[in-house]
């Protein structure tokens, strides 16, 4: 018992040690060379300093920044949830509808990739036009944004649940709403989590370039404000902090699909015939 | 009166015919093999006496009703144990009554004893994916009973196990009929497996799909594992392999 416990030790440290080695230094290096190249360039006279500030700058403008960067974020983040849940909502009940039936999702199925290839940048201006200045044409733009991963995901995660599942709950008598919440619906849920992880990175910046086209908070209108003031370090810092904010959503959405999938991280360990 | 009676039964895909006048029965109690070459059409009768299909002509009568294309009256289990990746072995197993309004809680406490029965203790907060081939058999079985104990249909329940396995899974399932007595009737294509296991065989062949035979196997041949070294399980087998084969 001991020994066997000695080598499961050993391996989950083998198993650290690789990871570190694999999957972090590699990264950390790039990284590192990247911010050396910049701090070099910046510092060089290739370009004029205000138009390539230092990250050394960056970092100052990102700390002095901080409050009111926290500032915005909350109106953002406000925006982007909003239009986030709306999507989800509308994703959840469009995808059942398609899936259960078929005329519609015919019908439907190419319109909303049609829809995707509309960049949301040039109906950002539109929505504005149509809608006002006000947070309902930015949780417009992005509800459309979220709307997409999360639906499609949805409907190839109806598609995956298992016909001979369905055709056993069939035979229990499992009516369709309970064919779709016993099968259809827990099949589907590793789609939306996929979908759910794109959308969230797209919900903030799709709250982002609506603020640009106008607003009186929020992270796209201060960006708007320092481009226009050219203090160019406080716009890497924003957007550095846009992405930090899109970083963390994502891990969230991660821990969440943790949390509600339990059977997605238990280990395959089998238990024996005898 | 049988427990179960198929009347007549044919089906046709395309205007072509695949089974034809299928009549046979299951008795209280009892475990019936439907034995065939693949595509005999063994599972396009069990997919009508399921209620999954509906024939295009005869009658399925349980415990004398017509139950004809209606489905939800007997349960069965596939060779596929479809036991659902995202529950718990013990919500697997409870999914019939849950399925028929019962409290989750309640439908938990009520397949709890089984799980000793069935040889699946310790189990039940597991998930599928950490159980073994012949575990999750195990599983998809009392799933299958826990939906009614009174007729099951297995279509080749035991075909994707490895040999040692299958042979183990044979000795337990005996053992578990002796205590729960589930009158059924078991698919399979493996002639040992018709021999050990029931108490009468009917052979289908031929194209379409008809009862060629029926061979009963005699109570004084005490199915244990031994039965497949003795001299009366040659005969049994001679008789059918000869049955099949003149189906051709």
């Amino acid at each position: 018992m001991k020994k066997s416990q000695n080598i499961t030790c050993k391996t989950t440290a083998h198993k650290v040690i690789r990871i570190i080695t694999g999957k972090v230094i590699p990264p950390v290096i790039a990284v590192a060379l990247f911010v050396g190249l910049w701090q070099y360039l910046s510092g060089s006279d290739l370009m004029p300093s205000f138009m390539m500030p230092s990250p050394a700058k960056v970092l100052k403008a990102f700390a002095d920044d901080w409050n009111i960067l926290l500032e915005h974020a909350a109106t953002t983040l406000k925006e982007a949830f909003t239009g986030l849940f709306i999507g989800i909502a509308l994703s959840f009940v469009i995808s059942i509808i398609m899936d259960a039936c078929r005329p519609v999702y015919n019908a439907l199925y190419p319109v909303l990739i049609v829809t995707q290839t509309i960049p949301s940048i040039a109906i950002a201006p539109l929505l504005t036009l149509w809608l006002g200045y006000g947070t309902t044409p930015k949780i417009v733009l992005i509800v459309i944004t979220t709307f997409f991963p999360i639906a499609v995901g949805l409907l190839d995660g109806f598609k995956a649940a298992d016909p001979d599942a369905l055709r056993l709950l069939k035979s229990m008598g499992a009516g369709p709403v309970k064919r779709f919440i016993h099968i259809k619906l827990p099949y589907s849920l590793g789609y939306f989590f996929s979908g759910l992880k794109i959308s969230v990175a797209y919900a903030v910046v799709g709250a982002v370039i609506s603020e640009w086209l106008g607003g009186t908070s929020g992270l796209g209108v201060f960006m708007t404000r320092v481009r226009k003031s050219f203090a160019y370090d406080r716009m890497f810092s924003v957007i550095i902090f846009i992405s930090g904010v899109s970083l963390l959503l994502m891990l969230a959405v991660i821990i969440l699909k943790w949390l509600i999938m339990p059977w997605e991280r238990r280990s395959k360990s089998v238990t024996g015939t005898k | 009166m049988a427990l179960l009676k198929t009347e007549n039964i044919s089906v046709s895909f395309d205007g072509t015919k695949i089974i034809d006048n299928i009549n046979i029965e299951l008795n209280k109690g009892e475990l019936v093999s439907l034995l065939g070459v693949s595509g005999s059409g063994k599972s396009t009768l069990f997919n009508v006496i399921s209620g999954l299909l509906t024939p295009d002509d005869g009658r399925i009568i349980f415990k004398g009703e017509d139950i004809t294309g209606k489905s939800g009256r007997l349960s069965y289990m596939l060779q596929k144990d479809l036991l659902l990746p995202y529950k718990t072995v013990i919500d697997n197993v409870a999914l019939p009554l849950t399925v028929r309004g019962m409290r989750r809680r309640e439908a938990r406490k009520r397949v709890q004893p089984y799980f000793e029965e069935f040889g699946l203790e310790g189990t039940q907060r597991k998930y599928p994916n950490q159980l073994s081939g012949g575990m999750r058999q195990r599983a998809a079985l009392l799933r299958t009973y826990m939906f009614s104990d009174e007729v099951a249909l297995l279509d080749e329940p035991f075909s994707a196990l490895d040999t040692i396995t299958k042979g183990n899974m044979h000795t337990w399932y005996l053992g578990i009929m002796e205590q729960i007595r589930l009158s059924t009737l078991f698919i399979t294509h493996d002639i040992d497996e018709a021999i050990l296991l029931s108490d009468r065989i009917y052979i289908l062949g031929g194209r379409p799909g008809h009862i060629t035979d029926e061979i009963i196997i005699s109570p004084s041949d005490v199915r244990h594992s031994d039965l497949l070294l003795s001299e009366n399980f040659l005969d049994y087998k001679k008789k059918i392999i000869a049955a099949i084969g003149d189906t051709g």
